[in-house]
């Protein structure tokens, strides 16, 4: 439906114009400049209690992470969400920095993430003698592909198993809820509308129809 | 503390009332309209959906992609300040009792982001001691209340639809919203097991209703209030427009500490302590009405002691804090394969379930004594944190796009499995009635005070094999529901008798009621059928708290009811100087 329209039926509406008009950022248009406000994601974006403010200006003042940390972290994000003809990579998600922030607000995460990584470096430098993130591409795609499959994994490998189960479910949960991510998995809600029901062709797709009490009694546009 | 004092107001108000949630909203709107002074004190700060909703704001504009914390646990956009914990302010439990205590601190308290299911109470729901043997009848009966109910349909919105039925009355209901794809598939598959499922019934405007309060635009979002007022909440339908009346003084950040009394035992006002300045203060009214939330109302009773009420206030009967039930809660959720690779489009529709399943069947014939309605979930959602989690569980079992994958993995053929899978999920849960008994109760900690040097609450709250029995019910529908819909179970499926049955704690559902019920003996009971305490005539609880039962339906609009009941009875006992 054209926004435009459905921005001036709210209006219709009579409440709050200022208010919608200024709140339906339309999800199509948030490209460059949404993405940069990502990056710079600060506490005041959205609405904070006195409490919550103190607690975020704590985190963000921290630093959990090492560089040599966050280098592994990228590139095990972008192997797990590489870019594709759809979208693009983790990194380009800015997942790392989401990684960064979330383990500082649950801590339950630092430590299956640290010691996971120094389990990683640890099988890299007994297999190839270099940490993971100095190995070649071919040489971490070795120690990943031991780890990144739950049911074929060796029973040797079922800490980095865990570890990778988390890192693929983080960096997925960075990617999906950013930008690029939500366009990707495809998304289209959040932004002012009219419901109107399922549409035609999917009703049909599933062999479904809205009764007719359904039809008479429910709201349509 | 040398200069620690205690600061009286000089006005002697018509009403001092304590919480703007529901309860307390609905009794500054309709004494605020009938020209009387009111003091409306509320615990925590001003919040106004208008200028604070977090409404339309996308995932990634909170660091923590919409996760919750112990500030907002229904997640970082919901519209509910604070939640399960609140820091100084603890509350403990007595034996192996498991009670969980949601408390808002915000005007409007939890209205500003509750399910706004809006369901009345049944005829048969006021009468269930007559029914069953089991618990208390009321005072009064559906006849007194629906007068109530049919105005507040109209005054604050409600959509639904008049389906005759016996115990879920018919009202006065906005068009609801037609259902979405994947409550068509629960409404096929639930109907051919024998569970009926009908439109619900929220509290959100698919038609305008008034020039102040604008209609729903379908974001999904009612959670976390609304900026167009296009659903219900005390802040933005009640208090906003009792303070515009002119006749309300708001006080913010005010924590009650004691309900004052004076020789006679008749209430003169409230002692609280500001949370800005930290200052003790008084203020005076010719009637208290106590809307804090049910175990707060009770707190603040308890905490009230004088020479004429030795047990706390209206607590000659030793019934406050007793008879504290929620609602029973069991979930269930899986996914649907015929939904993968579903065709993209909006579907957000309004915040919450577009159909329901009221409760269908005959205690007589089952081996427990009260009902559960079935509420429903499901389909295309924003991505927050959490999104798809335990995918390395759900790809290596399906073909995706026709091909066999192994569990797990990355990389391009990952990314194929998030957008395979995205919108085919569906979830259920029930919400049924527990059996208010008296030694189901919240008392005053005999050692323990927050950080205002109040004394906290201590729990003692347990299921029975009634409520017990019921969630295993409630899990076998939802297998049945699930089953004929052809889903796979994801969670949910793993409960016995080992956890209950999947029975939430006490607490958990926040429909928390009772504690200081109504009836017409003062030995049994601390209020009268006018919410009235029997020991101090000038005192009126308006939340949950004077709730005998509460039925299998979420308890909102039934305060509501009752609060505006009570407030137009206060409005003529002064006009006839009865109080």
């Amino acid at each position: 439906m054209d926004r435009r329209k459905s921005i001036k039926t709210l209006l219709v509406g009579g409440v709050s114009a200022s208010v919608i008009v200024e709140a339906c950022n339309p999800s199509d248009n948030k490209t460059a400049t949404t993405e940069q406000k990502a990056a710079e994601a600060k506490p005041s974006d959205i609405n904070r209690m006195a409490e919550e403010k103190e607690y975020e200006k704590k985190l963000m003042a921290e630093k959990f992470f090492t560089d040599a940390e966050m280098a592994s972290i990228t590139i095990l994000g972008d192997i797990i969400i590489p870019k594709d003809d759809v979208s693009g990579s983790a990194s380009d998600a800015k997942v790392p920095d989401f990684i960064e922030f979330i383990v500082k607000d649950m801590p339950e995460h630092q430590t299956p993430l640290r010691g996971g990584l120094r389990w990683l470096d640890l099988q890299c430098l007994t297999r190839f003698e270099k940490p993971f993130k100095d190995c070649s591409h071919e040489q971490q795609m070795q120690v990943v592909d031991d780890i990144a499959w739950p049911k074929k994994a060796k029973q040797e490998m079922v800490q980095g198993v865990a570890f990778f189960s988390l890192m693929r479910n983080l960096v997925a949960t960075g990617f999906y809820t950013s930008p690029i991510g939500v366009k990707d998995v495809g998304y289209i809600g959040n932004a002012p509308n009219q419901w109107n029901g399922v549409p035609a062709d999917v009703l049909k797709q599933y062999n479904l129809a809205y009764t007719e009490k359904e039809l008479k009694e429910c709201v349509s546009f | 503390m040398g200069d620690l004092q205690i600061k009286k107001q000089p006005k002697n108000y018509d009403a001092v009332v304590v919480g703007s949630g529901a309860g307390g909203g609905m009794a500054a709107y309709v004494l605020a309209h009938a020209g009387l002074k009111v003091c409306l004190l509320e615990a925590g700060p001003m919040f106004d959906p208008k200028t604070d909703s977090n409404q339309l704001k996308n995932p990634w504009d909170s660091p923590r992609r919409g996760a919750s914390t112990k500030f907002r646990p229904f997640g970082d956009f919901d519209g509910c300040y604070w939640g399960w914990e609140i820091d100084g302010e603890p509350y403990t439990q007595k034996g192996d009792s498991k009670w969980e205590w949601w408390r808002a601190r915000m005007l409007g308290g939890r209205t500003n982001h509750w399910g706004r299911i809006s369901l009345r109470f049944g005829p048969k729901d006021f009468k269930r001691k007559s029914i069953d043997g089991l618990g208390d009848d009321w005072p009064i009966g559906y006849e007194d209340i629906k007068p109530y109910y049919d105005e507040i349909d109209k005054l604050l919105g409600v959509f639904g639809t008049n389906e005759g039925l016996e115990n879920d009355p018919d009202g006065f209901f906005l068009p609801p919203p037609k259902p979405r794809l994947h409550e068509l598939f629960i409404k096929r598959s639930a109907t051919s097991v024998g569970v009926p499922v009908i439109p619900a019934r929220l509290s959100i405007l698919t038609k305008q209703i008034n020039k102040e309060r604008g209609q729903c635009f379908y974001c999904a979002q009612c959670g976390r209030s609304c900026k167009v007022y296009g659903d219900f909440s005390s802040s933005s339908c009640l208090v906003i427009p009792a303070l515009k009346t002119g006749n309300v003084d708001l006080v913010t950040n005010a924590m009650a500490r004691e309900v004052l009394t004076n020789k006679e035992g008749l209430a003169t006002g409230v002692s609280y302590i500001n949370k800005e300045d930290m200052q003790e203060y008084q203020v005076t009214g010719k009637t208290v009405v106590l809307a804090a939330s049910t175990c707060e109302t009770a707190r603040l009773l308890l905490n009230s002691k004088s020479q004429r009420h030795p047990n706390g206030l209206a607590n000659s009967s030793n019934v406050v804090g007793k008879y504290l039930h929620d609602s029973t809660g069991a979930d269930m959720g899986g996914i649907i394969p015929e939904l993968f690779n579903r065709k993209r489009y909006n579907e957000d529709g309004v915040g919450g379930m577009h159909v329901y399943s009221p409760w269908w069947l005959d205690n007589k014939k089952l081996d427990f004594p009260r009902g559960y309605h079935i509420e429903y979930g499901g389909g295309f959602g924003m991505p927050l944190y959490g999104f798809n989690w335990g995918i390395e569980n759900l790809n290596g079992k399906y073909k995706i796009n026709g091909k066999q994958k192994d569990a797990g993995g990355y990389g391009a053929s990952l990314k194929e499995d998030y957008r395979y899978f995205f919108g085919a999920h569906v979830g259920m849960a029930g919400r049924g009635e527990a059996i208010a008994r008296e030694d189901s109760y919240c008392e005053i900690d005999p050692s323990v005070v927050d950080k205002y040097g109040i004394p906290v609450l201590r729990f003692h709250t347990n299921y029975t094999d009634y409520e017990i029995k019921q969630a295993k019910h409630m899990k076998e529908t939802f297998t049945e529901i699930l089953t004929a819909m052809k889903a796979e179970i994801m969670w949910g499926n793993d409960d016995g008798p080992h956890n209950n049955w999947g029975l939430h704690n006490p607490g958990n559902i926040i429909h928390e009621a009772g504690t200081v019920r109504m009836g017409n003996d003062p030995k049994k009971s601390p209020l009268n059928k006018w919410c009235q305490a029997h020991d101090c005539k000038n005192l009126f609880c308006v939340d949950g708290s004077p709730f005998v039962s509460q039925a299998d339906k979420n308890i909102t609009w039934t305060i509501l009811a009752l609060s505006m009941r009570t407030s137009n009875h206060i409005v003529d006992e002064l006009k006839k100087q009865n109080i």
